[in-house]
């Protein structure tokens, strides 16, 4: 068991290696960090753009395999660089990276979990009212772009803001600028002010989860070995989750890792529509500014959330799936 | 009929069972009596298994279920879930056919009967365990203890069945019903589950419903049968009373179409009779008695009401000479046909018509003909890697699949190559039709070995050598019409437009069918109908050799023998060759000339199938013969049967010796210094008079039928 989690892990690391690598060479040679220095008004004299380019370590004159090295060697110490304005690229990071998980987190755990016990209800009652309501609203959310989504939701706030007379659903920013109050009253604005952008993640993810979830329960529930539990006397209700569920849910761990990657995508927009400082905006503008070393730490941040849900999802295949360990 | 039936502990009154407004149970009675055994028999779909679920109220929800279910007078139809859940398991429990997919693959097999006894009973988890163990013992596991912790996946399909039966018993349940409890299992491991059941059911004393579509399964083990065709149960008697009197033309039909292991020495078995045409579709069953297309002896009456089942007139006092008669002697004898008292008496051959019997029952009976020779392979060897790790793969041991086999058709000669499953039947059927040179040994096919052909050689030889698939719809392209089908060969073989055009109406005339069928698609056809198609396309080329690999095993056995008798047919016409491979014996024995046993990927014995039959030498062959049963309870319960323990070794590992000798009964009996030829000598196949060969140190006639 510990070996098997063992060798994943390794595997890991070496994925993210080559993630990291290519994505530093993608962001060095597409991004113009010079013409970014160059567009400057007035015009900076082109000794001070090499020399800043240079002590950036972005200088494109550079051969690209020097400027790698030069990063990487910072890296590996736990110094991802300067920012093209000059400032940490670290601070700027650390600044960014809770908002970001604590968005994603919330928002895939909420929709994963909802996600698979409404597949599994849906299953159960396939055919049913129930069943075409949800498989309907299912494929309505998963056609619907997420910064639509978010903007719809925020209109829908606004319009139950006005009807209920009050401002309770807040939705710009993490928390509201100089609330006064103790711990609980903060925890409350900061939770108020999750549960759209969180909406908008979870929607999403609870619709392609309910989808799958329903496919795996309903291959279960015609299955021989859900009958023989029945048949030595076990209740629908408890084959169904001593039986059913749990082997149902052994192929949807898998598809954990795959769907993270499209979770922090649709992040980007989400970031943006709610005023959220994360990671996702963070990218947009280092990548309009040319700003090779962040976009690289960024890139390595959702490698690292990408591989790491990777990983999470050995230990749930492993947890709910006991051949594994045993073998 | 609604009162219940006097000591009866299951009784099942009045069922019907509709799925979507379609008949699946059209008015069942079954009573079952403690400590009998019932036997369930028809073919797929004629509800047998729909009548066990039901009684069990374990039908999908969509089933639409009518009539009464009593258990010692409880009535059980409409309890809630709760309530039947209490009799599950407890009262009632099931065994069901596929030992594979029947266990929760994430649970260890003894959690799983831990499962089933702390739902009915209160007992500590610890006790509970323990108990698992002993159950596990009873049906013979093994190393219980070990077992116990072990996966489902980690038992061979035996061993899960006794899991399986060790489970039902748990409670030590009134009734058992076991659906196809042997279908999925090769015949010495059907031979140790019906062993094993038998066991378990004398032992609880419960009653025994055992549904099958086996003849000599139920044969064998029932006191009762009941046959069911079309929904109904068309005749129940006691089973010595059922085989030797049936009073049902449809009965009377199925115990003629099944192949017989025990055919007179001498002479060829008596032709198969098939029933012509297939069972009804349930949605569109004919007015009056639904076997009346089918049956010949049908008149005008038979088609206008469904006959009643109803006590037929006995000519003379039914015999049931029974050690333990568990069935009262004045058991009554019941059949659904208006010509029940007309049908006594007669043989299936005088009701049914058998074209081409004729045929079948010329065929030349002695020595073997000098013809040339059509398929010599010797020591034919392949093994396959045994790999390991994901990205980098590498090689951790080998899978000797096939690891010494000798062949040998003349012209005109039908081989029956029988083993069990995993026995390399198969793979040596692909390394001889891959027409290349083989890993070792030497194939020769009409006397060009394979090793030395060049790519067009090959590809004109293919033209002689054809294949027939054991699965008849996922062998036929579902999206081409059959005449494109069988053309498909003959395209390969580039013939001209013209010749395909008139060979495709004439092949299908050949095998039976339309030609103005051609347009159609397989989906249109029955499974028969299916492997005719497999067989016309087969024959497009005008081969030598057919290969067919398990033809009729999908089948049913009233189709299946109408399929036997085209093949007997179209070889004596077209001077065939066949390579029949079977897992079934009876089969082979009725088809075959000389018949070869493979055992662990190796040739055992090989002679002309009398004298394998009638005298096995090898121990293996002799197990083998003695596991299948003969549907004939009279003959069935005089035989001894030798039981193999255990399952055959893993083919990764290469034995020295005798690689039969872990299972071998002549091996247990041997003093100790003679079993030292066995553990350190492999046998060479050695003739053992006429061209009989055997491959054993110590080869004994053994007479098993």
């Amino acid at each position: 068991m510990l070996a098997y989690l063992a060798r994943r892990l390794g595997y890991y690391v070496v994925l993210l290696l080559v993630a990291v690598c290519l994505s530093y060479a993608l962001a060095a040679t597409a991004l113009q960090p010079r013409a970014y220095f160059e567009a400057r008004q007035p015009p900076p004299r082109p000794a001070a753009v090499q020399a800043q380019l240079s002590a950036l370590g972005i200088d494109d004159h550079t051969p690209l395999y020097d400027r790698f090295g030069h990063w990487a060697a910072h890296a590996v110490r736990g110094d991802l660089g300067r920012t093209i304005d000059d400032t940490s690229v670290n601070d700027e990071f650390g600044r960014r990276v809770g908002v970001s998980l604590r968005l994603l987190i919330v928002g895939t755990a909420a929709g994963t979990v909802a996600g698979i016990l409404a597949g599994a209800w849906t299953a159960v009652r396939q055919y049913r009212l129930s069943d075409r309501l949800v498989t309907l609203t299912s494929f309505l959310l998963l056609s619907t772009p997420v910064f639509l989504l978010a903007v719809l939701l925020k209109i829908g706030a606004i319009r139950l803001n006005q009807a209920l007379g009050t401002d309770f659903i807040q939705f710009t920013g993490e928390k509201t600028p100089g609330l006064q109050g103790g711990w609980t009253a903060h925890a409350k604005d900061r939770a108020v002010h999750l549960l759209l952008p969180s909406l908008s993640i979870g929607l999403i993810t609870l619709a392609t989860y309910s989808r799958y979830q329903r496919s795996t329960m309903l291959d279960v529930l015609g299955s021989d070995y859900l009958r023989t539990a029945r048949a030595k006397g076990l209740t629908r209700r408890k084959a169904l989750l001593r039986h059913g569920l749990r082997t149902a849910l052994i192929p949807m761990s898998t598809f954990f890792s795959y769907n993270f990657l499209a979770v922090f995508t649709g992040a980007i927009f989400t970031e943006a529509i709610f005023g959220w400082h994360g990671m996702g905006e963070w990218l947009v503008a280092s990548i309009g500014k040319d700003d090779v070393n962040s976009v690289v730490a960024v890139s390595t941040f959702a490698a690292v959330v990408v591989l790491l849900s990777g990983f999470v999802a050995d230990l749930l295949h492993a947890a709910l799936d006991p051949r594994v360990r045993h073998s | 009929m609604n009162a219940t039936t006097a000591g009866a502990v299951l009784d099942i009154r009045g069922l019907h069972v509709d799925f979507a407004g379609v008949p699946a149970v059209r008015g069942v009675d079954l009573a079952l009596r403690r400590g009998e055994v019932l036997g369930l028999v028809g073919e797929s779909g004629s509800g047998k298994s729909v009548t066990a679920l039901a009684a069990m109220g374990l039908l999908p929800s969509g089933a639409d279920v009518r009539g009464s279910v009593t258990l010692d007078g409880t009535e059980l139809m409409g309890a809630g879930d709760t309530a039947l859940s209490a009799v599950r398991g407890n009262r009632i429990a099931m065994v069901f056919q596929d030992p594979l997919s029947a266990f929760t693959p994430v649970y260890r097999i003894g959690d799983q009967i831990v499962e089933a006894l702390r739902t009915h009973q209160d007992i500590s988890r610890e006790r509970a365990a323990e108990r698992a163990v002993e159950l596990l013992d009873l049906v013979g596991i093994p190393e219980p203890r070990i077992r116990a912790a072990a996966f489902p996946h980690e038992f061979s399909g035996g061993m899960r069945q006794r899991a399986m039966i060790a489970m039902a018993v748990a409670n030590d349940p009134d009734v058992i019903l076991a659906d196809e409890p042997t279908t999925a299992l090769d015949v010495t491991v059907q031979a140790q589950v019906l062993d094993v059941l038998r066991t378990a059911q004398r032992e609880t004393g419960a009653a025994l419903l055992l549904v099958s579509h086996d003849l000599g399964v139920i044969a064998g083990t029932a006191d009762r049968v009941a046959v069911m065709y079309a929904g109904r149960i068309v005749e129940t008697a006691p089973v010595d009373e059922l085989f030797a009197r049936p009073r049902m033309p449809y009965t009377l039909g199925l115990i003629g179409a099944v192949p017989r292991l025990d055919a007179d020495a001498k002479g060829r078995p008596e032709p198969l009779v098939p029933i012509p045409g297939a069972p009804p579709a349930p949605a569109a069953l004919p007015p009056g008695c639904a076997f009346a297309p089918r049956c010949p002896l049908a008149e005008d009456r038979c088609r206008v009401a469904q006959p009643e089942l109803v006590e037929v007139a006995l000519p003379e006092p039914a015999v049931a000479v029974r050690p333990e008669p568990a069935v009262a002697a004045d058991e009554p004898h019941l059949a659904a046909c208006l010509r029940a008292g007309e049908v006594a008496g007669l043989r299936p051959l005088d009701v049914f018509p058998v074209p081409g019997a004729d045929v079948a029952a010329e065929r030349a009976a002695d020595g073997r003909p000098e013809g040339t020779s059509v398929l010599r392979v010797s020591g034919l060897a392949k093994t396959f890697p045994l790999l390991k790790g994901a990205v980098f793969r590498r090689r951790v041991g080998s899978v000797h699949a096939v690891d010494g086999v000798d062949l040998d058709i003349r012209a005109g000669e039908v081989l029956g190559l029988v083993g069990e499953s995993g026995s390399g039947k198969s793979t040596t059927l692909f390394e001889i039709l891959e027409l290349r040179r083989p890993e070792r040994g030497s194939v020769e096919v009409l006397g060009r070995g394979t090793d030395t052909l060049t790519r067009r050689e090959a590809h004109a030889l293919r033209a002689q050598v054809q294949i027939v698939f054991q699965d008849p719809m996922a062998s036929l392209d579902p999206r081409l019409p059959v005449g494109d089908i069988i053309a498909e060969p003959l395209r390969a073989q580039r013939a001209e437009r013209d010749r395909i055009a008139r060979r495709v109406p004439e092949l299908l005339r050949q095998v039976g069918l339309d030609p103005a069928h051609a347009d159609r698609f397989p989906h249109e056809f029955s499974g028969g109908q299916r492997q005719r198609i497999g067989i016309a396309r087969a024959l497009a080329v005008d081969p030598r050799l057919l290969v067919l690999d398990e033809p009729v095993s999908a089948l049913d056995v009233s189709v299946q023998a109408g399929i036997l008798n085209l093949l007997l047919r179209l070889r004596a016409e077209l001077g065939l060759s066949y390579l029949f491979v079977s897992h079934d014996l009876s089969v082979v024995r009725h088809i075959a000339d000389r018949v070869s046993v493979m055992y662990l990927g190796r040739t055992v014995e090989t002679g002309a199938v009398g004298e394998v039959f009638t005298r096995p030498l090898h121990p293996y062959t002799q197990a083998l013969l003695s596991a299948v049963p003969l549907p004939d309870p009279v003959r069935e319960r005089a035989r001894a049967r030798i039981l193999l323990p255990g399952d055959p070794p893993s083919p990764t590992r290469r034995l020295r010796g005798c690689p039969f000798r872990s299972r071998c009964q002549v091996f247990a009996a041997l003093p100790g210094p003679q079993r030292e030829r066995c553990t350190d000598q492999a046998p060479p196949l050695a003739e053992q008079g006429g061209d009989h060969v055997a491959a054993c140190h110590f080869p004994a006639a053994r007479p098993v039928l």
